[in-house]
């Protein structure tokens, strides 16, 4: 049988030598670039393997020479015998894990983090996508005023603003409420830049239609710009409940009643001069990354997807 | 237009329906302005005046003009706050970017496609966990007697490290962290530099005979010098934010070899109260971070303009 080459080349020196230069690299190329590749996702997953053992250990192990990549109760359960639980046929150190939800209010820091993150997140993506589209799709007095500010705002952090912010939140009786940590953040000038940048790429006939079926501006956006959107929700529902989630600083500044800690309050604070239970500040930061996983990895297509289709390529 | 007159709207009457239009962006917006203006200009005009005032705790405020800026410059601890931020952004930019850049090449590279996913997901992983949780990690993995980090050197036969305990030490290992958490997040912006440049322009380049380094340095890096450029600023401006990290490793120390700006501002306004004085702290990162933004508000424009 013949095959038909449908693109006649014409063979030149330069080409040849090309083409084959192509071949002899493919294989020493794959093996290289992935051995670099692979090396680095070690570098990274070697301290988180190693924290998530180090919660299956007494505090005696974890501070113990030489390193050990397991926990020594999964090998001889006698070590510590009324500490010891077996689950699932392993031999499980759990007395981190009990110490956690036994003797610190760790489930209520658990759920502080989750609605804290969760509202503050929702309310931050709903409000600035809304300006973002506003910005992107209407021409209103102060737009470009307005822009500017967004701009401006993106430049300075937050960290800047601790001392007045605190006094502000003082005299409005906000100190220990939840209100402190989500009104300041619930429109963030970030999440507005991205969102015009995506939302600016929507066709305007989308629009005139959706009006010409007697759509309202906001139905508009809820029921056209938002749905075509959907990528760039992904990336702020990533950044949003990853920045809410994590903050730190500003709870620690506004927030003093141990029963209002986030989880990441919760565990720096038992972090301190005074020695600790390091095992189950371990254990309490290693549950603390769970929820951000499940976001990550239910938003992770959108996401990816928010990033290549032009959120960041707007930058 | 003439066919949108003709159409009646369903449920809203004819002039409700032309309102909304011209009412609808400004109540989008308005969130916005509301929230900016009592949450951010507010503060920023506040805590100006107040940088001119020395006010401890809830005693009442005195005016002492510019007292607190001419006792900033004297203030050794101060200009060591400075030095050190400055120390890691350096630290992070020759560092932290090169090593983004050569994976971001890795990455881009037509060998790396089998395991896109895998490199993603693990490369932006430390950028979603929590400062807090890095840093108590890193107590682990830092630590002179049982850490890591001291297990690896010493099995290729280096010396241990002091790392949190010495002054010559601390600074770099707050780096390292930071080299840890922000590589992989970095080489995301630098990959998508590198997909916007057309295939066509390397191929040509490679059958002229143009060995891999000539076209890294005659024309990949070239082209990617905006975005290069904005990595570097984001990159400066962001390390002048640092504060947990040295907070909870070492909590400024030893003797203030890793007190951050923002660290020596929590201090001054939230553990001595003097928050005049913090005040100032503030403007003055203020007057660092805007002059870098300056810079990065321009490339902003750049980048738009294609």
């Amino acid at each position: 049988m013949e095959t038909i080459d449908v693109t006649p080349m014409v063979e030149t020196p330069a080409r040849r030598r090309f083409q084959m230069g192509m071949r002899t690299s493919n294989l020493l190329g794959m093996i290289v670039v992935n051995a670099i590749l692979l090396f680095g996702i070690f570098l990274t997953a070697a301290p988180y393997f190693y924290m998530i053992v180090s919660t299956f250990k007494p505090n005696t192990e974890i501070w113990s020479w030489p390193l050990t990549f397991y926990p020594k109760s999964l090998v001889d359960p006698t070590l510590y015998p009324d500490k010891v639980t077996n689950v699932l046929g392993l031999n499980l150190y759990l007395e981190n894990y009990r110490y956690l939800f036994a003797e610190l209010p760790y489930v209520r820091w658990m759920i502080n983090s989750l609605v804290l993150a969760t509202g503050r997140s929702v309310l931050a993506i709903f409000l600035s996508s809304l300006a973002g589209f506003a910005f992107a799709k209407y021409d209103f007095r102060f737009k470009h005023v307005g822009f500017l500010l967004v701009l401006v705002s993106i430049m300075l952090p937050l960290e800047v603003l601790l001392v007045p912010l605190f006094i502000e939140m003082a005299t409005l009786k906000w100190l220990n409420t939840y209100w402190a940590i989500i009104v300041p953040f619930a429109v963030v000038p970030f999440y507005i830049f991205l969102m015009r940048q995506f939302m600016i790429q929507v066709p305007n006939e989308l629009m005139d239609a959706a009006r010409i079926d007697g759509c309202t501006e906001f139905g508009i956006f809820w029921r056209v710009v938002a749905p075509v959107s959907k990528p760039a929700f992904g990336v702020l529902a990533i950044l949003a409940f990853n920045a809410a989630w994590n903050d730190y600083l500003w709870p620690l500044i506004v927030l003093q009643d141990k029963m209002l800690y986030t989880v990441n309050l919760g565990i720096a604070v038992l972090y301190g001069p005074y020695q600790t239970p390091f095992g189950s500040i371990l254990a309490g930061s290693f549950l603390g990354t769970l929820p951000i996983v499940a976001v990550f990895l239910l938003m992770q297509r959108q996401f990816i997807a928010g990033l290549t289709a032009g959120a960041l390529k707007g930058l | 237009m003439a066919v949108q007159a003709q159409v009646k709207p369903v449920r809203w009457g004819e002039w409700w329906y032309r309102r909304q239009r011209q009412i609808a962006p400004y109540v989008f917006v308005a969130p916005f302005f509301i929230l900016f203006a009592a949450f951010f200009l507010y503060p920023v005009i506040y805590s100006f005046l107040l940088s001119f005032q020395e006010q401890t705790g809830l005693s009442s405020p005195k005016w002492v003009g510019l007292q607190n800026y001419q006792t900033l410059l004297q203030d050794e601890r101060f200009l060591r706050s400075i030095w050190n931020t400055t120390y890691f952004a350096l630290g992070s930019v020759f560092i932290q970017l090169p090593l983004a850049y050569l994976l971001a090449l890795a990455f881009n590279s037509r060998y790396a496609r089998h395991l896109t996913h895998l490199y993603r997901v693990g490369f932006f992983f430390p950028v979603l966990t929590s400062a807090v949780v890095i840093s108590l990690i890193f107590v682990l993995v830092l630590d002179k007697d049982y850490g890591m980090l001291n297990a690896a050197l010493q099995s290729i036969g280096l010396p241990a490290i002091p790392w949190l305990s010495s002054t010559r030490w601390a600074m770099p290992a707050v780096i390292i962290l930071g080299v840890w958490t922000w590589t992989g997040f970095n080489a995301f912006y630098f990959l998508a530099g590198l997909q916007g440049i057309s295939d066509e322009v390397i191929e040509a380049a490679m059958m002229d005979g143009a060995n891999a380094v000539q076209i890294q340095t005659r024309i990949v890096i070239p082209l990617m010098r905006p975005i290069i450029m904005f990595v570097v600023i984001q990159s400066i401006i962001g390390s002048y934010s640092l504060f947990t990290q040295p907070f909870l490793l070492t909590n400024g120390g030893p003797s203030d070899a890793t007190l951050t700006m923002v660290m020596y501002l929590y201090f001054t306004g939230f553990r001595f109260f003097k928050l005049g004085y913090a005040s100032a702290i503030g403007y003055s990162l203020v007057v660092i971070i805007l002059a870098l933004s300056l810079i990065n508000l321009y490339f902003f424009r750049g980048f738009r303009e294609d």
